[in-house]
């Protein structure tokens, strides 16, 4: 019992794959224009995660070593377009806003590294438990980072205005205000660790 | 026309990295020093406009049996086999070269931008960004290649500053990462300047 929440707690505390790992900064800083975004981006990635950890681990003694990498490639790709399938036919709006980032979630280090990391070495249980810690945390990071640039950059809070929009700080909603913000919160984070 | 366009709107206006986000983790994770950004750089500039063609024609063949939706699965495969190869064939053919570039190119794989700019060819969502484009083989191509070398810049570019930021006094809590951020920031905010052009 205290493994299996200590391995939950893992990815969203002690091993935050944003704030810690520094890992998936593409989607992390792409798709957080605004919680809502970032928190659709943190789900899709949750759901590939959970599934590819369970699956890996189940096939964990039929991969030989040799293609291990390839393997897992395909089975992250295998989910990663079935997401991608089955946001296009019912959530096409976010599909549109998040665009490229969705094939993109393939290439995310989180999704690999758990894999390889994790999944290869445990048991199915354990795995999905990983996958769900980290995909958690990362879904955390992201809706708390596109909080923070709705926010200071167009005055609202998941869409409900809190000031009018004129007062708000651009910036914050182009490219350079998801380094700056990230790096803030980055700061603070750390500052809260130690 | 069209191409010095395309080149000059993927190189400075959208910016590979620090307008469309992709590549972070290679453009925070070997900008320390300016020789190994430069290697990196080169590397990316070889393997994105070879895997670039080399999707462009297979995504042609999979609308051809109405298999698009294999997009994600055969292109992450198609590149890491690519990137295998050149390592191979380079390694035989330029002996030189592979001592530049080799210890990048596995690195390359899980380079996001390799695949996002496949995908954009690939798709024709690109043609979006520059006026005048028609999408198509070539003008694909030069569109990557081009990519590439914005992602180099980026890489150099940022490589310097950081050489410099190793010497600087940072407060405790912003040291690493959170301050290789705030520089990137600043970056992107000096190429936002550059909007507008094309």
């Amino acid at each position: 019992m205290n493994k299996s929440l200590s391995t939950f707690t893992n990815g969203l505390l002690r091993e935050n794959p944003t704030f810690v790992l520094v890992l998936g900064m593409c989607p992390t800083l792409a798709t957080t224009t605004s919680a809502i975004n970032g928190m659709s981006m943190g789900l899709a990635t949750m759901f590939v995660l959970v599934c590819s950890n369970i699956v890996i681990s189940l096939l964990r003694n039929l991969i030989p070593d040799k293609v291990h990498i390839p393997a897992y490639i395909v089975v992250i790709a295998s989910f990663v377009t079935m997401v991608q399938l089955l946001m296009q036919a019912y959530l096409p709006a976010i599909y549109e806003t998040l665009g490229l980032f969705i094939p993109l979630i393939v290439v995310n280090c989180i999704v690999l590294g758990r894999a390889e990391a994790f999944a290869a070495k445990n048991g199915v249980g354990l795995s999905a438990l990983d996958g769900l810690g980290m995909g958690l945390g990362f879904t955390c990071a992201l809706t708390v980072l596109g909080a923070v640039r709705e926010l200071l950059g167009s005055g609202a809070c998941f869409g409900v205005h809190l000031y009018p929009d004129n007062y708000g700080m651009l910036i914050f909603v182009l490219a350079p205000g998801a380094f700056i913000a990230l790096a803030y919160l980055m700061a603070v984070v750390n500052k809260l660790r130690k | 026309m069209v191409y010095f366009l395309i080149i000059i709107s993927a190189i400075f206006v959208n910016n590979i990295v620090f307008s469309q986000f992709l590549g972070i983790c290679p453009f925070l994770g070997v900008s320390k020093k300016i020789d190994t950004a430069l290697g990196m750089g080169a590397a990316v500039t070889f393997v994105l406009t070879i895997a670039t063609i080399i999707t462009y024609l297979l995504q042609l063949l999979l609308n051809r049996y109405g298999l698009g939706f294999l997009q994600t699965i055969v292109f992450i495969l198609v590149i890491a086999a690519l990137v295998q190869m050149i390592e191979i064939v380079l390694k035989k053919i330029s002996p030189s070269l592979y001592q530049a570039l080799g210890v990048f190119l596995p690195l390359i794989t899980t380079n996001c931008c390799i695949l996002g700019v496949a995908i954009l060819v690939a798709d024709g969502t690109w043609i979006s960004k520059v006026p005048g484009a028609e999408g198509g083989l070539l003008q694909g191509t030069v569109y990557a290649f081009a990519t590439a070398v914005g992602f180099a810049l980026a890489l150099v570019l940022f490589a310097g500053i950081r050489e410099q930021l190793a010497m600087s006094k940072v407060p405790k809590a912003m040291e690493g990462t959170p301050i290789a951020l705030l520089t990137a920031g600043l970056l992107a905010m000096a190429f936002m300047g550059f909007s507008g052009v094309v």
